[in-house]
């Protein structure tokens, strides 16, 4: 939806931008070479990304998500104080946070579809506001944690970084650091809301 | 402490077959299975990843990002981020093949090993794309009133861009 206008709002600008100061012939150039890097781009993350889709399917067959998701059960309590222990829509959230953590996104936002409509049955009054329990679950997924980020370990590599994992302490200092404060945050605004 | 990235990679595989042995999965088999699916999300992304690398290459060639990374210099300035970044802050919250297509520019230009090209590697994967994760849960509910999940959720992108910085120049301390 909101692709649609920033697309063609990029293209209108970069048109405006080109004939105003005199580069269109490397506007011209660059529609031929940005569409040629993208095909580029696919075929040459396509081993790699599938290679990580067939070892994390061997995680997902082993059960690893599952086995995953009762280790996260006791933080979660904490999380959601609706919920109750051992609904399906507890089961549900620590599915779909594990396959995020896991790099699963695939697996992932199915899992996060049937915990939002898991957590829609436990409070059918809510009509189309969201109550606290979906935001911070929403929250969890837009700050998630990603353990091995292979895609943009292919990236890297491609362009021909020397170690593309090298950086893998930073990824997880920054991503834990973003997940906490928006985690934080939610509870702070909805707090604040509670009161006013 | 650079040396955990490369020891993170074989570790992973070792436990992920070993976890598979000992849950007697056919391992080849499922790992075939798993990676046709890979397959199929590379080309499902394709028409999306030429369209917006398009668009993101001609921004950039007509000269209407430089306009837009200078205008916000004393912003990015001051909080530390590289002008070559920016870009790619802006796309992020909005749209997840958009930013990768950013992401290879600057690594295209930048190399993956400099300054820049680190904090875009760690922008690029330790946040999800916020407006997409909202629209696609929200939307399968029918949920209109999404309440303090943007703010809180920017937020966390808010303190990616400040702590990602910090974080390269902590671990690769002054090899940047």
């Amino acid at each position: 939806m909101m692709l649609n206008w920033i697309w063609t709002g990029l293209l209108l600008v970069s048109i405006l931008c080109a004939c105003l100061t005199g580069r269109t012939e490397e506007l011209a150039n660059a529609v031929l070479s940005g569409a040629q890097s993208a095909v580029e781009l696919c075929f040459a993350t396509m081993g790699m990304m599938c290679f990580w889709t067939g070892m994390m399917h061997i995680a997902e067959k082993g059960g690893l998500t599952q086995l995953l998701a009762k280790i996260l059960h006791p933080i979660l309590k904490h999380l959601f104080p609706d919920l109750k222990p051992g609904s399906r829509a507890a089961g549900a959230i620590c599915m779909n946070l594990t396959a995020n953590f896991l790099g699963l996104g695939n697996a992932a936002t199915p899992l996060g579809i049937s915990a939002m409509k898991e957590l829609k049955k436990c409070d059918p009054q809510c009509g189309d506001e969201a109550n606290r329990s979906m935001v911070l679950f929403v929250v969890l997924n837009t700050a998630s944690l990603q353990l091995i980020p292979t895609y943009m370990a292919t990236i890297r590599a491609k362009y021909g970084a020397q170690n593309p994992f090298d950086l893998l302490p930073a990824v997880w200092i920054t991503s834990i650091c973003a997940l906490l404060v928006a985690v934080l945050s939610a509870k702070l605004f909805e707090r604040r809301k509670v009161r006013g | 402490m650079d040396k955990l990235g490369s020891w993170a990679l074989p570790i992973t595989i070792l436990l992920l077959l070993l976890f598979g042995i000992f849950r007697k999965v056919p391992i080849f088999d499922t790992f075939t299975e798993g990676a046709k699916e890979g397959l199929k999300t590379s080309f499902t992304i394709l028409p999306t990843l030429v369209g917006l690398m398009a668009a993101v290459t001609m921004f950039k060639a007509s000269g209407a990002l430089d306009l837009l990374s200078g205008a916000l210099k004393p912003v990015t300035q001051f909080l530390g981020i590289p002008e070559a970044v920016t870009p790619l802050i802006l796309m992020k919250p909005i749209s997840g093949s958009g930013s990768t297509a950013i992401f290879t520019q600057i690594l295209k230009q930048q190399g993956p090993d400099s300054f820049s090209g680190r904090i875009a590697s760690v922008l690029a994967c330790s946040t999800e794309t916020a407006f997409y994760c909202v629209s696609v849960y929200f939307g399968a509910v029918g949920i209109k009133k999404t309440k303090h999940t943007i703010p809180a959720a920017l937020m966390g992108d808010l303190t990616a861009c400040l702590i990602a910085g910090l974080a390269i120049r902590f671990i690769f301390n002054g090899s940047t």
